[in-house]
C-alpha cells in the first residue's frame, strides 16, 4: 500500500500577504503569480509551515487549532488543499 | 515614414507615422496646443500603413501597425484613420506600457487628490469625466489610469475622450466645437467622436493626484451609491488592468496599497445630472 | 586544429561624433556590442527596433548605469522591471513542468531562454522568453505529454488528422500544449531539427551529456548549447527574430569560450550532430555583428554568403518596420526547403494548398 502524499507549503518569505476583509490576496515571488484566497487556505498554508504532512495530518493540526470537528471539514480542507496545490502554492514532497 | 507626429500626453510620449497625410493632420488638429515629446524621445511608436501595398491608392485600408500589434486585427477605411491613430496609442499602452500600472479607467483631479472611476465600457466612466472636467475638475483621463508604483500617486493621461453615440450629444452641449474632431460614423462601434481636453486638463498633463475615491458607476437605475469590499476592487482592478501581472511584486504591492488607503462605491444613475450630483456628494465625505 | 582567434573590428560607429543615424538593428547592434562609446541622436528608432526585435531587455541592462536621457532611462528601467518578470514566469513554468513529471524518472532538459535562466547564464540577462522548450527522450515523450496534461496543460487544437500526423511524424516536437490556468505554452522536442531535415544531430547524445541542475530538471552541455543555438538560428527557420538568437550566441560564446578546451570540444560535438556549417557561420556573424572572440579554425573563411545573413538579422528600419523584403522572402523560401526533402516538400504544401 503506498503512502498517502505528503504536502509541504511555499515558504512564508516567498509569499507576500495582504489581508482585504475577510479575504487574503496572496503574491508568490516564486511563481509571479496572485492569488486571492478564503479560509480555510490562509489557514492550510500556515498549518503546513508547521512541517510537511499529509491530508489526514493537517486536518487534525487544523482541527486543533481551530476547534472544529475533523468529519466536518474534512472535505473543505481537502478542496482547498487541491487549489493551493494548482496554483503551486502547496507541492507534494 | 511618409508623414510623421509625435505627441506628449501626461508621462508618455508616441511618435505615429502615417502612410497617407490625412490621419495626421486630423490628429494635430486633435491635439493642437498638446507638447513635442522633450528630446524627441518617443515611448512607443504606433504606424498607419495600407494593409497591402496596393491598399494605399486602390480603397485606401489602414493596417495599424507599431511596437505592439494585434495579429488578427482588421485594417480599418481611410476615413476612420483618426480612430486607427487613437486605437493604435491605445493598443501600445496596453501591451507595452511597463512604467505604470494602468487602470481601466478614467480619472479627474481636484485639490490635488484624484476621483478614479472604473467599470465595464459603456458604464458611462468616460462621458462622466469629460463632464466633470467641464464642471470644475481637471481631467486626467478618460481610459487609462497610470499609477505610479513607487509614490502610489495617479498620473494625468489626457488623451482625447473618445465619446460614443448618446454621449457625443451630451458633450456637445458642454464643449465648444472647436475642441471636438470629426463625426466617424459606422465605425464597428457605432458612432463616435473625440473631445480634446480643456486647458486646464492639457497645462496640468504633468501634475500628479493622490488617489482619494473609486467609484464602479453604473448608468440605468436610480440613484444610489452602496460600499464595495476592498477584495472585491482588487479583483475588479486586476481584471481591467492590461499589465497587471507583467510588473509582479511591484504591481502587487501599488494596488494593494491603493486599495487598503482609498474608500470605494459602486453608484446606479439614471441620468448624468444625477451622477454628477452623486459624485460631489460621495467626494465631498471621502476627501 | 588551427589555433587562432578572430575578432572583427566593429563595423563603423559613431564614437564620440554626433553624425547620420545607422538604421534601426544597425544601431542596436552597435549598442548592444559596445554600450560604453554607443551614442544617438534617435532614442526613438533604437528602443522601437529593440521593441522589434524582442531585444530591448537585453539593451536595458547593456545600458545599466549608462548615462542616457532621462525619458529614456525611465522606459528602459521599465524594460528591465519587466525582464525580471519574464524570468520568473520561465522559471516557474519549467518548475510546474518538474513537477507535473516528478513520478516518471524522465530528465526533462531545458531549452533556450528558460535554460539560460536556469543556469544563471550571461545570456540570461535581460532575455525575453516566450514558450516553455523541453527536450526529452522520444520513447518517453507520450509520457511526458500525458503528465503535463493531467496537470493542467492542453492541446491548443484537438488531435486532427494530418496537422497531428505531420507533427508528430515530420516534426521534432510534439503540437504545442497551452496551459488552462496561466495561459502558457510548453513545446516538448524529442530531438532539436526536423527528422526531415538534412543534418541529424544525435538526440541521444545531446541527453547523454546534458547537465543536472535540480532534481528532474537538466540544461544541455556548453557546446551542444550552441551548436543548438546555431541549429535553430541557421538549420531552422526563416531567421525571423534571428538577432535575439544570434545575441545569446555572442553571450555564450563569451562565457564558455573561456573554459579550458571548450573550443575542440564545440568543434568535436559540431561534426558530431552533423552541424559543422551551421557553427562556423554562427562563429562568424556573432564575430562580425558583436565582435565575439571566437575561434578562427572553427569559425573558417568568410563566405559571400555571409552578408546575406547579415543582412537578414538587420532587416529592421528606425520605424520598426521589416525591409528587404526580396531577401526576406529568399530566406523564406530556404526554410521550407531546409525541412523537407524536395518531394516532401511539393506534397506537403499541396495539401496546405486544399485546406
Amino acid at each position: 500500500m503506498t503512502a498517502a502524499p505528503r504536502y509541504i507549503a511555499e515558504h512564508r518569505d516567498r509569499v507576500r500577504a495582504v489581508e482585504l476583509d475577510g479575504l487574503v490576496v496572496l503574491f508568490h515571488e516564486t511563481s509571479g503569480m496572485t492569488h486571492i484566497v478564503a479560509p480555510p487556505a490562509p489557514e492550510i498554508l500556515d498549518a503546513l509551515r508547521e512541517g510537511p504532512a499529509d491530508a489526514a495530518t493537517l486536518l487534525a493540526r487544523l482541527a486543533a487549532r481551530f476547534a472544529f470537528e475533523q468529519k466536518d471539514g474534512a472535505e473543505a480542507v481537502a478542496a482547498r488543499l487541491a487549489e493551493l496545490e494548482q496554483a503551486g502554492l502547496v507541492r507534494r514532497t | 515614414m511618409r508623414h510623421q507626429l509625435a505627441l506628449q500626453i501626461g508621462p508618455v510620449a508616441f511618435r505615429i507615422g502615417s502612410a497617407w497625410p490625412e490621419p495626421l493632420a486630423a490628429l494635430a488638429r486633435l491635439y493642437a496646443a498638446y507638447p513635442a515629446p522633450a528630446d524627441d524621445i518617443c515611448d512607443f511608436t504606433v504606424r498607419l500603413e495600407p494593409e497591402k501595398p496596393w491598399r494605399r491608392w486602390i480603397r485606401p485600408s489602414v493596417a495599424i501597425q507599431g511596437d505592439y500589434v494585434l495579429p488578427d486585427a482588421a485594417p480599418m477605411a481611410l476615413a476612420h484613420g483618426l480612430l486607427a491613430a487613437e486605437m493604435g496609442m491605445n493598443l501600445q499602452m496596453a501591451l507595452g506600457q511597463k512604467r505604470f500600472l494602468l487602470l481601466h479607467a478614467s480619472s479627474v483631479e481636484k485639490n490635488g487628490r484624484a476621483l478614479v472611476m472604473t467599470g465595464e465600457s459603456g458604464a458611462g466612466k468616460s462621458t462622466l469625466a469629460a463632464l466633470l472636467g467641464e464642471r470644475g475638475w481637471r481631467l486626467m483621463g478618460d481610459e487609462f489610469a497610470l499609477l505610479d508604483l513607487d509614490s502610489g500617486n495617479l498620473w494625468p493621461f489626457p488623451r482625447a475622450i473618445s465619446l460614443k453615440n448618446g454621449a457625443i450629444a451630451v458633450m456637445e452641449g458642454e464643449a465648444p466645437a472647436e475642441r471636438f474632431g470629426p463625426l466617424l460614423e459606422d465605425t464597428p462601434k457605432g458612432a463616435i467622436r473625440h473631445l480634446r481636453p480643456n486647458e486646464a486638463a492639457i497645462v496640468g498633463m504633468n501634475q500628479c493626484a493622490r488617489p482619494a475615491l473609486i467609484l464602479f458607476p453604473r448608468f440605468g437605475a436610480d440613484c444610489a451609491a452602496r460600499g464595495v469590499g476592498q477584495a472585491e476592487i482588487f479583483m475588479r482592478l486586476t481584471q481591467s488592468s492590461t499589465n497587471y501581472v507583467a510588473l509582479g511584486g511591484a504591481g502587487f504591492d501599488a494596488l494593494t496599497g491603493l486599495v487598503r488607503s482609498c474608500p470605494a462605491a459602486a453608484i446606479d444613475y439614471p441620468d448624468t445630472e444625477g451622477a454628477i450630483d452623486l459624485v460631489e456628494a460621495l467626494w465631498s465625505e471621502a476627501a | 586544429m588551427k589555433e587562432g582567434w578572430l575578432n572583427r573590428d566593429a563595423p563603423p560607429s559613431q564614437r564620440g561624433k554626433p553624425g547620420p543615424v545607422r538604421a534601426g538593428a544597425r544601431q542596436l547592434v552597435d549598442a548592444l556590442r559596445d554600450p560604453e562609446n554607443f551614442q544617438t541622436s534617435d532614442w526613438s528608432g533604437l528602443i522601437t527596433a529593440a521593441r522589434a526585435e524582442q531585444l530591448l531587455g537585453s539593451l536595458a541592462f547593456r545600458l545599466e548605469g549608462r548615462p542616457v536621457p532621462e525619458r529614456a532611462a525611465s522606459i528602459l528601467a521599465g524594460a528591465r522591471r519587466e525582464a525580471a518578470q519574464q524570468r520568473t514566469q520561465a522559471l516557474w513554468e519549467a518548475e510546474m513542468a518538474r513537477r507535473a513529471c516528478e513520478g516518471l524518472s524522465v530528465p526533462l532538459i531545458l531549452l533556450k531562454g528558460t535554460a539560460f535562466h536556469a543556469a544563471g547564464l550571461d545570456a540570461a540577462v535581460g532575455r525575453s522568453v516566450g514558450d516553455l522548450d523541453l527536450l526529452v527522450p522520444r520513447a518517453r515523450i507520450e509520457e511526458v505529454e500525458a503528465a503535463l496534461i493531467d496537470a493542467g496543460w492542453e492541446r491548443i487544437k484537438p488531435a486532427d488528422g494530418y496537422d497531428d500526423l505531420y507533427y508528430r511524424r515530420w516534426m521534432h516536437e510534439l503540437p504545442p500544449l497551452v496551459h488552462r490556468d496561466r495561459d502558457r505554452m510548453a513545446d516538448v522536442h524529442h530531438t532539436i531539427l526536423p527528422p526531415t531535415a538534412r543534418p541529424t544531430p544525435d538526440a541521444a547524445a545531446l541527453i547523454a551529456d546534458s547537465i543536472a541542475i535540480d532534481s528532474g530538471v537538466a540544461i544541455l552541455s556548453s557546446p551542444d548549447m550552441i551548436v543548438h543555438a546555431a541549429a535553430h538560428l541557421f538549420a531552422d527557420g526563416d531567421l525571423a527574430g534571428g538577432l535575439r538568437n544570434l545575441w545569446d550566441i555572442d553571450r555564450l560564446l563569451r562565457q564558455f569560450g573561456a573554459e579550458p578546451g571548450f573550443w575542440q570540444v564545440l568543434a568535436t560535438r559540431a561534426r558530431l550532430h552533423q552541424l559543422t556549417a551551421p557553427v562556423a557561420l554562427a562563429l562568424r556573424l556573432s564575430a562580425r555583428l558583436f565582435a565575439t572572440p571566437v575561434d578562427a579554425g572553427i569559425a573558417g573563411r568568410a563566405r559571400p554568403s555571409d552578408r546575406l545573413f547579415e543582412a537578414r538579422l538587420l532587416a529592421r528600419d528606425n520605424w520598426g518596420r521589416p525591409t528587404r523584403p526580396l531577401l526576406r522572402f529568399a530566406f523564406y523560401l530556404r526554410s521550407h526547403w531546409l525541412r523537407m526533402p524536395p518531394l516532401m516538400l511539393a506534397r506537403h504544401l499541396l495539401v496546405k494548398a486544399r485546406r
